[in-house]
């Protein structure tokens, strides 16, 4: 009988929040502080030939630091090392950094960003997904690969006999997506702190500290570092790769002018500078049946990098992998390439590949029901798959919820609710009302054997009768705090006001791996439960106390009060098998399945959407805090409905996001956000903590294709490019798109 | 410079600044009240979100001049005590209405305002009221959840629908 498990503890930082108390990096102000600002690159593809002061401008007690200023090596250390902290000579896209300063007011830092001269010799930029392979400029290269390729992946699967191709219909679609903007409403901030050994203390807004420790590592050349976590204020992905450079900018300032200096973006910074969701081409062809049974299913992705590589290549294999959807399909062919262009790189946000893939899976299952003239969930519902059934990479899918998460939704979603109601003001004349479904399902965790390689580590200290757990991963607004003690006070059977969990610092907490890939709870959530029974044992030993005595009359035996600790690290239990070099057999350890349905007017005079309900059922394993899990389907469902028809990011002519400021790029605000209900389905996942599965990603993945099957069921207008703007409807109605 | 005299959270404050700085720079910067927060820098967010005389403002957008001789309450005037929370802050601890918390205290300033001013606003007042501040993490629905929840005539949220292991 689970006690902890299952219940609505309120959030451990709960009360720092509601009362402002909560310390985010732009409210820790150390004594004599600087503040950092960054000279960027006003041009894509260019030589910079001089870098020079305004003589106008007074620059007394301004520091100007560039590459050949930086401390150690001029790179941020991730994949491939190929992206600098400082432009060295040549900006390979706008908003590149060139150059930083720091003063003693953000006023006159940003005034004296603003008074560095960058001269420039244009070359020519590579700015298109579809013509960048290949090109004679090259932005990135590497061995026998095609100029611009970062990676390329490949999934096949053959039938075990013939096709038989009689009566077999072919169908092909082509669909598009754009740049997503993670919108954290926390901007990127950090602060370095010189340290008396000559090291660095970096304290800042982030979600994966020993990416951030490893980057400096690499940069500085030894290990006096420590990175600490402040609170955070979201993250969805955007704050997993370029919090390495702003760290890396405050430390080399602060290094050189001796003082503690600190690096909060402006909004239209942020906006214009850091990492984005990737945009994306996919194109499907496939033969189908008469009744719309799937017999082949080609797919073929291209995603657009950037200029440098980030984590793009992870990005595309995601992708890749989630590209013949929840489906049986006997030939499967996947292939994805991951290009380089001149424009800004493009990161890691929330599903990770996945809604791309699924924007072009979704709207390819409706195209098929719209010319075989079936109803579009009838079609998920015939080729989808159950236990048993093989992925494409050839792995036995088992735990699957697929069909429970297709009906729970359509049920729910009843009755209808009433047709259009137009906001007052409209003639309405023009309103459509429309109900649109999306089925997908997302690997939990790291792709193949990420985590056997990562080998992630958690810490469990007993001191009296209280138990605090060490653990590198980060809670960014996801409550995975609140989960691990939820975890950690079940499996010691105590109240989980015994519990706490360490700051995270670099210097006092074990890696446990970043936090990302819906893995925080399934993976790291099972290191704590392990962690817990380990400290069980330890006290165990000590007191001798049997297998049946509780932890508290364990605790009770003990004669010594000396502090005992544990260490878990993730052990490979063999139950996985992959080989990354061909692409076959178990790609994640385990799946997430989710249904949305929404409802949705259309005005056809406009092109506006409305969105009236939103109904989603997911299988999460087991909710360990259902209020927790609910709050993170809602967020990612809305950011989703965002991404479907509101979120564009617009470019200029070098590539700059020209809408950088929130009164133009536009996210959802509560008016805009429908009435949500959240069905949880927990089919277990033997290996996650009491069967949790992740579940921070699959709420992104399906929302924006129901939005536009919704579309199409109210009007007719066919769109399958993202995002769906009020101009792409009417030109969709008008039959231009 | 000027010296500017106004009240915060029923203490007298004073400042000498540019007469033109922000509200927000003076609240978080002078006086160390960092509850008020910059997420756009241009009354967009709804993250800076103060109380002058009673009146919502985004204080990025409200030069301190403005406020000489007012009144300023900011989120961390919200609490009746100091041990004891606002009803609107154990609603939003009881129905997750934070997640990261950034847009928190601007929610919390709106919100209490709102019951201030209309003790039982309905669902889709509540929703109305708030569509000034932006929040990227809840998706809404359990913030509006937090605020119904502590009107005079609280309406039960609706539930989160289990179905446990259908299988």
């Amino acid at each position: 009988m689970l006690r902890v498990i299952g219940q609505n503890l309120p959030r451990a930082d709960g009360v720092a929040k509601v009362t402002g108390s909560a310390r985010y990096v732009d409210d820790i102000r150390p004594e004599g502080c600087l503040y950092g600002a960054t000279v960027r690159s006003a041009r894509a593809h260019a030589r910079v030939t001089a870098v020079t002061r305004d003589p106008q401008f007074d620059w007394s007690g301004v520091t100007l630091l560039t590459a050949a200023d930086l401390p150690g090596i001029n790179v941020i250390h991730l994949m491939t090392n190929d992206q600098p902290a400082l432009a060295d000579g040549l900006v390979r896209h706008a908003t590149e950094a060139i150059a930083l300063v720091a003063a003693d007011s953000r006023d006159r830092a940003l005034a004296a960003a603003r008074h560095v001269r960058v001269t420039y010799e244009d070359l020519p930029p590579v700015f298109d997904l579809e013509t960048a392979e290949g090109s004679d400029t090259v932005i990135y290269s590497s061995e026998g690969e095609a100029n611009n390729v970062f990676s390329r992946v490949e999934v096949h699967r053959e039938p075990e006999a013939p096709i038989d191709k009689r009566g077999l219909r072919v169908i092909e679609g082509t669909y598009r997506v754009g740049l997503q903007e993670q919108l954290y409403i926390e901007p990127q901030g950090m602060l370095a702190v010189p340290r008396e050994d000559g090291g660095i203390t970096i304290i800042g807004s982030m979600q994966c500290p020993f990416y951030i420790f490893k980057a400096l590592q690499h940069m500085l050349g030894h290990d006096r570092i420590n990175v600490v976590q402040a609170a955070t204020g979201g993250g969805f992905g955007g704050k997993e790769e370029y919090p390495s450079m702003l760290a890396a900018h405050a430390t080399a300032l602060a290094l050189r002018t001796g003082k503690p200096v600190k690096m909060v973006y402006r909004r239209d910074e942020d906006l214009r500078a850091t990492t984005k969701r990737h945009p994306a081409v996919v194109r499907l062809r496939s033969a189908v049946t008469p009744e719309g049974i799937l017999r082949r299913w080609d797919a073929h992705v291209i995603v657009d990098g950037g200029a440098y590589n980030t984590l793009t290549p992870v990005v595309l294999s995601r992708a890749v992998l989630h590209l013949s959807g929840p489906y049986r399909c006997d030939e499967v062919h996947l292939r994805g390439v991951a290009v380089a262009t001149h424009t800004p790189p493009n990161g890691a946000f929330r599903g990770f590949g996945a809604p791309q893939a699924f924007f072009g899976v979704e709207r390819h299952m409706d195209r098929i029901a719209r010319e075989l003239g079936l109803d579009p969930a009838e079609v998920r519902r015939r080729n989808l798959v159950t236990d048993g059934d093989l992925s494409c990479t050839g792995q036995v899918l088992a735990g699957t919820a697929g069909f429970p998460v297709l009906a729970a939704p359509l049920q729910a979603a009843r009755p209808e609710i009433p047709p259009a109601s137009p906001p007052p003001g409209g003639s309405g004349a023009g309103w459509k009302r429309g109900r649109g479904m999306a089925l997908v399902f997302h690997g939990c965790g790291f792709t193949g054997n990420g985590e056997a390689w990562l080998k992630g580590r958690v810490g469990m200290v007993l001191r009296g009768d209280r138990v605090r757990v060490l653990s590198g991963s980060t809670d960014i607004g996801q409550a995975s705090e609140t989960t691990f003690i939820q975890i950690a006070a079940e499996e010691l059977g105590i109240d989980p006001s015994r519990v706490t969990l360490d700051e995270r610092d670099t210097d006092r907490v074990p890696d446990s791996g970043p936090t990302v890939a819906s893995r925080t709870c399934m993976v790291v959530g099972g290191c704590v439960q392990k962690a817990a029974r380990m400290l069980r044992d330890a006290v165990s030993a000590e007191t001798g106390g049997g297998a049946d005595a509780t932890f508290d009359d364990l605790l009770a035996a003990r004669t010594s009060d000396a502090e005992l600790a544990v260490e878990y690290q993730y052990t490979d239990d063999g139950s996985l098998t992959w080989d990354g070099d061909n692409y076959r057999g178990d790609a994640y350890p385990t799946y997430g399945w989710s249904c949305a349905v929404v409802d949705l007017d259309v005005d056809t005079d406009t092109g506006e959407v409305l969105y009236r309900r939103f109904v989603s059922a997911t299988d999460v394993g087991k909710a360990i805090n259902p209020a927790v899990v609910a709050g993170q389907i809602e967020g990612g469902s809305i950011q989703a409905l965002g991404y479907a028809t509101a979120e564009e990011v617009v470019l200029d002519d070098q590539r700059c996001m020209r809408n950088d400021r929130m009164t133009n790029y536009i996210i959802p605000t509560a008016a805009d956000a429908p009435e949500m209900v959240t069905v949880l389905v927990e089919v277990p996942y033997v290996g996650g903590p009491f069967g949790a599965k992740g579940v921070g990603e699959i709420p992104m993945d399906g929302p924006a294709a129901a939005v536009a099957q919704a579309i199409e069921q109210a009007t007719g207008a066919v769109l399958d490019q993202l995002p769906m703007t009020p101009e792409r409807v009417l030109a969709a109605l008008e039959g231009r798109a | 410079m000027s010296e500017i005299h106004f009240t915060v959270n029923g203490q007298e404050a004073s400042v000498t600044a540019p007469p033109m700085t922000r509200l927000l720079d003076v609240l978080r910067e002078d006086l160390r009240l960092t509850g008020s927060k910059e997420g756009c820098g241009e009354g967009e967010c709804g993250a800076c979100t103060v109380l002058v005389d009673g009146v919502a403002v985004n204080s990025c957008l409200i030069p301190v001049a403005q406020v000489a001789g007012r009144v300023v309450r900011t989120v961390e005037g919200v609490q009746p005590a100091p041990d004891v929370l606002h009803r609107i802050q154990e609603a939003f601890l009881l129905h997750g209405g934070a997640q990261c918390g950034i847009c928190t205290p601007g929610f919390i300033v709106m919100a209490a305002d709102l019951l201030d001013k209309n003790p039982s606003p309905g669902r889709e007042e509540v929703r109305e009221a708030l569509a000034g501040n932006l929040c990227r993490c809840t998706g809404y629905q359990r913030i509006i959840d937090a605020v119904v929840a502590a009107t005079a005539d609280p309406i039960p949220p609706p539930e989160v629908i289990s179905v446990g292991d259908p299988r």
